[in-house]
């Protein structure tokens, strides 16, 4: 479990997170929602030690990352993997190499294995035939779906992905929700997602966690986000007439 | 007091450079790929500058001479003196400050504002180890760049000067060979080496601690090679202090 308590981050005297209480358990995905700007790359840079914080702690399965020594550190981010909101694939490897970097850097596996592996989760990700492509020749969500293979090649034990489906159309968005959830549950992993697309937020939203003006204004799951009557929440999830009315159909139904 | 937080951010940057190795066996690829980029990739045109540059120094040195008590082999000698003790080491250097020096802090710096140097850390990487130490093992190899300058530069003097019937090649080589004191080339490898380590690292410095986006790699491009050269200009300074007075 990761247990964030207390969490106070700001900019040059701007406080962006102003308190933030809340935790992620094993093998759910745990989706953070909030408009632009409202401090959701911010919170998952803090999570992973990117940003310093000034005040609150963030604990990983009961060790608490600010008083890890810098070895301990590192060996709890060789489990970690994470998908950059910019993808943040590496330029100058192609991506073949970019996925089976993480590989490269923690496994003995033999070539041949790490191809194979490389080959398996490029896969998974629909990508199959963009091997020797180097990131820049690649499609902005092609490299998404490379940041996502590249984080989870190495069967990490924590995931953090920065809207993993932005760029992404439905089809190939659903499939990447997918994937998600199901390597959540398969491998039992903490899974924190940040996101503002409402399709992933009813697929896989087990826990929901909706930042804005700094604090968590709501917390639930997709189940619970039909029948809120937080008005903030239900302004930004149901803000589409489509939505409205999926809302006020699911309401008549379950009533 | 941005300056004394910059040499200690600088310092620090050194002594994290050497934590936390990454495996051999991929320093070793990224080692040579840096050789090919910041050595081999230097060579034309530092050869080009050198052989050039020593051909002007013969010529107006050659001008410079009209008194007939003045022995014909200085031109020779005065060639050789600047090639080794000045030219090839500083300005030579001064010009990788541009070359190397903003290549690598734009490549840094760009892997900082497209988060690659996070994506790094966040995997486990010591990111300074794994983008910078490599850099520097490279550029130790830089003063076999230096030495191909310097026998350029004096070749070059030969041609310009002999060619352009400055001199004779009996008078420039009888001059090239006068007075020969083999601690100024030491002097000139020990600068090289210390300018090497500069070339290294003050520019990945100003790459790695960049912030902001595009723009921002440019300036930090023009910053980098504007220290860059301050600093090797300053050390050349102490340096011939120390080792030459
Ligand atoms: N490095 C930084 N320096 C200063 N301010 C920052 C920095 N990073 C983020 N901010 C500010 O923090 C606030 C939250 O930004 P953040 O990137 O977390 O938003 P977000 O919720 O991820 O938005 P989006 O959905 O558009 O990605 C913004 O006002 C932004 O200007
Ligand atoms: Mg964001």
């Amino acid at each position: 479990m990761i247990e964030v308590k207390d969490l106070h981050k700001s900019f040059g005297g701007t406080e962006i997170l102003k308190g933030i209480t809340t935790n992620f358990e094993k093998g759910k995905t745990n989706l953070i929602i909030g408009q632009s700007g409202s401090g959701k790359t911010v919170f998952l840079k803090c999570l992973l030690g990117l940003f310093n914080y000034e005040q609150g702690s963030i604990a990983y399965d009961g060790k608490v990352f600010s008083k890890l020594s810098e070895n301990e550190k590192r060996n709890l981010r060789s489990e970690i993997g994470m998908v950059f909101q910019g993808s943040a694939l590496f330029d100058s490897m192609t991506i073949a190499q970019n996925v089976m970097f993480p590989l490269k850097m923690f496994t003995k596996q033999s070539k041949s294995e790490m191809e194979d592996r490389v080959n398996f989760v490029l896969k998974r990700v629909n990508l199959e035939n963009a091997h020797h492509k180097m990131p820049s020749e690649a499609s902005g969500g092609m490299q998404k779906r490379v940041a996502i293979a590249r984080a989870i090649v190495n069967n990490p034990k924590y995931l953090f992905c920065d809207e993993p489906n932005s760029g992404l159309d439905p089809k190939t968005s659903i499939v990447i929700d997918n994937l998600i959830q199901e390597i959540t549950e398969e491998y039992q992993i903490i899974t924190v997602i940040n996101s503002h697309d409402m399709n992933s937020v009813m697929e896989i939203g087990q826990k929901i966690v909706f930042l804005k003006n700094g604090y968590k204004e709501w917390e639930g799951s997709k189940d619970t986000i039909f029948k809120t009557d937080n008005a903030s929440v239900t302004d930004f999830v149901y803000s589409s007439n489509l939505f409205k009315k999926v809302r006020r159909m699911y309401l008549e139904e379950n009533q | 007091m941005t300056y004394l937080h910059n040499i200690g951010a600088y310092s620090l940057m050194i002594v994290n450079m050497f934590r936390k190795p990454t495996k051999w066996s991929v320093m070793k690829t990224l080692i040579l790929k840096d050789i090919d980029d910041l050595v081999i990739g230097s060579i034309g045109i530092v050869a080009f500058i050198s052989f050039f540059v020593g051909g002007v120094i013969t010529i107006q040195t050659a001008l410079n001479i009209d008194n007939p008590l003045i022995p014909k082999y200085l031109v020779g000698f005065a060639t050789r003196q600047s090639i080794i003790l000045e030219f090839a080491p500083t300005f030579t250097s001064i010009i990788m400050a541009g070359k190397v020096g903003s290549f690598i802090t734009s490549s840094i710096g760009t892997m900082r504002v497209t988060e690659q140097i996070d994506a790094l850390e966040v995997m486990g990487i010591n990111s300074l180890n794994y983008l910078i130490l490599p850099k520097t093992v490279a550029l130790m190899l830089y003063p076999f760049v230096i030495a191909i300058g310097m026998f350029l530069g004096i070749l070059g003097g030969i041609a310009a000067g002999v060619l352009g019937g400055f001199t004779s090649f009996e008078d420039y080589i009888l001059g090239i060979q006068t007075d020969f004191t083999p601690f100024h080339v030491t002097y000139a490898f020990v600068k090289t080496f210390v300018f090497a380590f500069v070339l290294a690292t003050m520019p990945s410095f100003y790459g790695y601690y960049m912030k902001g986006g595009a723009l921002e790699v440019g300036k930090a491009s023009t910053t980098s090679f504007v220290w860059t050269s301050v600093v090797i200009i300053l050390l050349n300074y102490l340096l011939t202090q120390m080792l030459l007075s």
